[in-house]
């Protein structure tokens, strides 16, 4: 009996860890949904005006060449810290997936975030840079410095593609990772007749600064999507564990009370088989 | 036409408006309804936009603008409204770049301080009302 009654307070207190920590992530998750909800209509509008442009002009730019492929890096965004379900591992699964595709490339890793570091440097995969804390809000300047870090590697001749895997904010309860391809840039070229474009000063003065441009907000973007997804993901398995701590004290307790009733009973009839005795 | 202000981090504004005039590279540009198909790239500098006969201006820190289907848009790097400018902190930042500009001689340092001080310096403009 007495070990049920420590379980059941062991049960408990871990309990409150998770339920505490269930609060904090509803918390977080709901400034980082209303971030990235109003961060979409940029992005949206940015690939937009890309696809458009492409559509009309012969684009030139250094992001854009598509040369031969000898190395890849594959940029993986994962979580800092673990305690969120599946979030961290799948992505890392799919990284990994994706990169057993590649046929005849050199692949490295940028790691962001520390499970995603971690699970690679275990397998022995060459780990070209990592990003470790990058907080509860990403900052845009951050974002630029990895964006400008990875477009100086292409522009180098360092690396010839880098693909960006990472989480997609769906709901709370629903992430989508996606790998996408981030450098060279391949815009999505709109169906739809092209409008006639007057460029100010000139396209190649516009397209100078867009491209750039597209590249560190896909990658801001992409950061700010993974985090409010790892916030919805830990959401979520702290409340499963909490609703599984209510489930196993429930049981205890059932337990615990059987238990004390056998032991009532049994002095009860002991106390009932000595009287019946002493009658004689 | 309906004009648009999005920054990467939220859409700033979205309304019938008159007309605009953006800051673009090479000058300011005036835009009246039904203008051609149009992409300038912008400075940093004020957008002032016309409803009825008053004007509103907002600062922002460069970016983009398209035109088409009487439909206008500014990507912008940043936009605030004047009343959405802290007016302490751009003057702490232009303090700060003007400081930066006299010791340092790396150039892209120098780069950078200018345009952080040329943006301070646009916000207060804008603060102001001038």
């Amino acid at each position: 009996m007495r070990n049920i009654r420590r379980r059941i307070r062991a049960v408990r207190s871990t309990q409150q860890i998770t339920r505490a920590m269930k609060m904090v992530a509803a918390a977080k998750l709901r400034r980082a949904q209303t971030g990235v909800i109003a961060a979409r209509p940029y992005t949206k509008k940015l690939a937009e005006v890309l696809g458009r442009l492409a559509a009309v002009e012969e684009l030139q730019h250094p992001l854009l060449e598509n040369r031969p492929v000898q190395r890849v890096a594959y940029v993986v965004v994962t979580g800092d810290r673990g305690l969120c379900g599946s979030y961290n591992i799948n992505i890392a699964r799919q990284a990994l997936e994706a990169m057993q595709k590649e046929q005849d490339v050199e692949v490295s890793i940028v790691a962001v975030g520390r499970k995603g570091r971690d699970y690679f440097l275990r397998r022995n995969f060459q780990i070209m840079q990592e990003v470790l804390g990058l907080g509860e809000e990403i900052e845009f300047a951050r974002a630029k410095r990895i964006a400008d870090g990875l477009m100086r590697d292409f522009l180098g001749g360092r690396v010839d593609r880098v693909m960006f895997v990472s989480a997609h904010f769906v709901s709370a309860l629903q992430q989508r990772v996606e790998v996408q391809q981030l450098l060279p840039v391949l815009p999505e070229v709109e169906e739809q007749v092209a409008p006639d474009y007057i460029f100010e000063p000139d396209v190649k003065a516009v397209v100078d600064v867009l491209i750039p441009k597209y590249v560190v907000n896909k990658v801001y973007h992409n950061l700010i999507e993974a985090k409010a997804s790892e916030h919805g993901a830990r959401m979520t398995s702290m409340e499963a564990a909490t609703n599984n701590a209510v489930e196993m004290i429930d049981r205890l307790t059932l337990l615990f009370n059987r238990a004390r009733q056998d032991a009532i009973t049994k002095e009860i009839s002991e106390v009932v088989g000595g009287a019946e005795a002493l009658k004689g | 036409m309906t004009l648009e202000i999005i920054t990467p981090e939220r859409v700033v504004l979205k309304e019938e408006v008159a007309s605009v005039v953006v800051p673009g590279t090479d000058g300011y540009l005036g835009i009246l309804p039904h203008h051609a198909a149009m992409i300038a790239s912008l400075r940093i500098g004020v957008v002032k936009y016309r409803q009825g006969d008053r004007f509103y201006p907002l600062a922002i820190g460069g970016g983009f603008f398209e035109v088409v289907d009487n439909r206008a848009v500014i990507l912008a790097n940043t936009a605030e409204r004047p009343e959405e400018i802290d007016i302490g902190r751009a003057q702490a930042a232009a303090e700060r770049a003007r400081r930066r500009l006299q010791e340092s001689s790396d150039e892209t340092d120098v780069q950078r301080a200018e345009a952080a001080l040329k943006r301070a310096l646009n916000r207060l403009r804008v603060a102001k009302g001038e």
